[in-house]
């Protein structure tokens, strides 16, 4: 088939994918179908790690990604006031700023990837090092110290989301649902 | 390839056929169960015994007009019912169901897949199925099932910390594999996990509880405050789907609990009995009989899953989240503390 | 038993979702082609009780539901954190236990933190 292989085809099926789910994620216009498109995303990513073998990062992926923070997204969007009437309108001047920051971060995006063409691609079998055995070796040994700082970023995290989500509990406001 | 790819076709519309009839029929035992225990005879007219009853209720399912609401998100309406099915079926694809079986001199294993992240793997299409539950909910657009879908996720996604906690305990004391296999294969000698996590199992089965949405955790579709809970607007298969869901989540959780804690399709003495009848190892008989003895451990815990829930009344929401993180959550690390101890005691590590 | 593994094990899963998927595809279109329709303008309506409804339910909720979805992203990095240590239990020895129940106990503070500040008070 085109001298390619089920690996090859497999990638090029699933980065098409991934692309195109990522372009729906921005041109969609209900936030929920946008976060079910960055999901979809999330799943073709985590194909691309299972054809690198590499296993535990791809179902972090979906754990993590797709299972803990885009359900946090969804809650938060889903929970918020999503009607026609209270969508605010954006000033023209915002909208040119936007613009200008997203075509920004897509220059920067770029110039990272230029680099990215002298990596040398190591080709072979499917190589072993992603699997959680020895994944688990490297983290708790080499990479030790940032494990650790880990752990303190997600303190200062907690204790921030407690700080802002704690505080505005006292407004009595009526149309909030409680349970 | 060509013949890899029919073996596990056959056994993924086997797996699923299995997963489905099982589901079918857990509906109409527990209207039994529910029955014996309230002193009533129970569904006796479809069929001998009421055997023909999920039958004629998957048939009647079929058969009820299609609602969609005029003010709900059509798509993302049909998508929560088929999502939360999907994920009820694909958490079936790792577990083992019986030992390997010979066939035209050659092994086949009877499980879908053997991944070597099958325990986290089982993590994230559980974590996966709150979406069904949040979109049937939410697209719906009506209160009821709003506040449902709400309360049915912030449910699951507490107790599924505690779970993983629990589980993470349960692998160092198996021997450190995250493939379902080995965990079941570990227990081969006759000695099932249960023994070293017993708080461990205690744990998971309070979290699968929680986690199936199965009474006493079912404030997401408590009819006297929510009338339906998320599957309030759902009518017709839709509706079916999502009810149907729940027995195979039921099935598949008691699957993994007697595959993790209690040996899955080992039992004690299986080599001398097997020796006994003369039985060779990837025979037919071994796989058959190993699999009817997982399957009566299954059977076993779905009536315990059915019998909690005929027994005891529904949590408070401000008790069901206060189970969760503040009494699992610590246990579950308490847990995992003392196995770390109890394993410096089997000596699998030292000073 | 091996540690050796390749992408092909994860064939079968797409299968599976394939085959799940045919169901659920199959029973709707079946059920939407059987059942009747006798559709009314107040059938279609959502349900309240009988009651005309008011409103929708794009509504704003209350702040605690969104603190347990954080609390739980956090807990569930934790969780995940500890799977590669629980794998290699026995290769690491005490050191693991040491370095894993280091972090355990800087999430604990944050634990204690968040109970201290009631910021899971559900009673109220």
């Amino acid at each position: 088939m085109l001298g390619l292989t089920i690996t090859q085809w497999l990638f090029g099926i699933l980065s098409f994918l991934a692309i195109m789910f990522a372009l729906m994620v921005v041109f969609t216009r209900n936030p929920v179908n946008s976060v079910l498109y960055l999901v979809l995303t999330f799943f073709c990513i985590a194909g691309h790690y299972i054809l690198l073998n590499a296993q535990f990062l791809a179902v972090v992926h979906i754990v993590v990604y797709a299972g803990a923070i885009m359900v946090l997204f969804l809650f938060i969007i889903m929970l918020m006031n999503l009607n026609p009437d209270a969508e605010p309108r954006k000033h023209i001047v915002t909208r040119i700023i936007a613009g200008v920051i997203g075509g920004v971060l897509l220059f920067v995006m770029v110039g990272a990837l230029k680099g990215a063409e002298q990596l040398q691609i190591v080709q072979g079998g499917p190589s072993q090092i992603g699997l959680v055995k020895n994944l688990g070796k490297v983290l708790f040994s080499e990479f030790l110290f940032p494990f650790e700082i880990a752990s303190i970023l997600l303190l200062a995290a907690l204790v921030g989301a407690i700080m802002i989500g704690k505080r505005d509990t006292n407004t009595n406001d009526k149309d909030i649902i409680n349970q | 390839m060509i013949h890899l790819l029919i073996y596990k076709a056959v056994i993924c519309v086997a797996v699923f056929l299995l997963a489905l009839g099982v589901a079918a029929y857990a509906t109409l035992w527990e209207r039994k169960f529910a029955a014996f225990l309230q002193d009533r005879k129970g569904p006796n007219r479809a069929g001998k015994w009421g055997l023909l009853q999920p039958l004629a209720d998957g048939g009647k399912m079929f058969m009820k007009e299609e609602i969609i609401p005029n003010v709900s998100n059509r798509s993302l309406f049909i998508l929560g019912p088929s999502l939360f099915m999907v994920t009820a079926v694909m958490t079936s694809a790792v577990i083992p169901w019986g030992k390997p079986l010979m066939f035209h001199g050659k092994l086949y294993d009877l499980q879908i897949t053997d991944i070597n992240i099958g325990v986290i793997y089982l993590l994230g299409v559980v974590s996966i199925g709150v979406y069904g539950i949040m979109i049937g909910g939410w697209a719906s657009n009506n209160k009821f099932a709003l506040l449902g879908a709400v309360r049915a996720s912030s449910q699951m996604i507490s107790y599924e910390i505690a779970m993983g906690i629990a589980l993470i305990a349960l692998i160092i004391s198996s021997g450190g594999s995250l493939s379902l296999k080995d965990i079941i294969e570990g227990q081969d000698k006759g000695v099932c996990n249960f023994v070293w996590q017993p708080l461990g199992f205690l744990i998971f089965f309070i979290c699968a509880l929680a986690e199936t949405n199965r009474a006493p955790f079912d404030l997401p579709e408590c009819e006297t405050e929510l009338v339906g809970g998320y599957h309030t607007e759902y009518s017709s298969m839709k509706l079916g789907l999502f009810l149907f869901a729940e027995y195979i989540n039921m099935f598949i959780s008691s699957a993994i609990m007697a595959g993790f804690y209690f040996g899955g399709y080992n039992f004690p003495f299986a080599h001398e009995l097997y020796e006994a009848f003369g039985w060779a190892e990837g025979s037919f008989a071994i796989s058959l009989f190993g699999f009817g003895v997982y399957f009566i451990k299954i059977f076993l815990f779905i009536c315990l899953f059915m019998w909690i829930r005929w027994t005891l009344p529904r949590f408070r929401y401000d008790q069901l989240m206060n189970l969760g993180w503040k009494t699992l959550l610590p246990l579950s690390l308490f847990n995992l503390a003392l196995t770390v101890v109890v394993e410096y005691f089997r000596g699998t590590i030292h000073f | 038993m091996s540690t050796a593994s390749s992408p092909l094990d994860y064939l079968p899963i797409l299968l599976m979702f394939i085959v799940a998927l045919g169901f659920v595809v199959t029973t709707m279109v079946a059920s939407h082609w059987l059942g009747p329709k006798r559709k009314t303008k107040i059938k279609l309506d959502s349900f309240e009780c009988g009651i005309e409804s008011e409103g929708n339910a794009r509504m704003p909720f209350a702040i605690k539901y969104f603190l347990v979805a954080i609390i739980f992203v956090l807990f569930d990095i934790e969780v995940i954190f500890m799977y590669p240590w629980a794998v290699n239990f026995k290769e690491l020895g005490m050191f693991g236990v040491i370095e894993v129940f280091t972090f355990i106990i800087l999430l604990l503070v944050g634990f204690y933190y968040m109970l201290s500040k009631k910021a899971l008070k559900w009673e109220e």
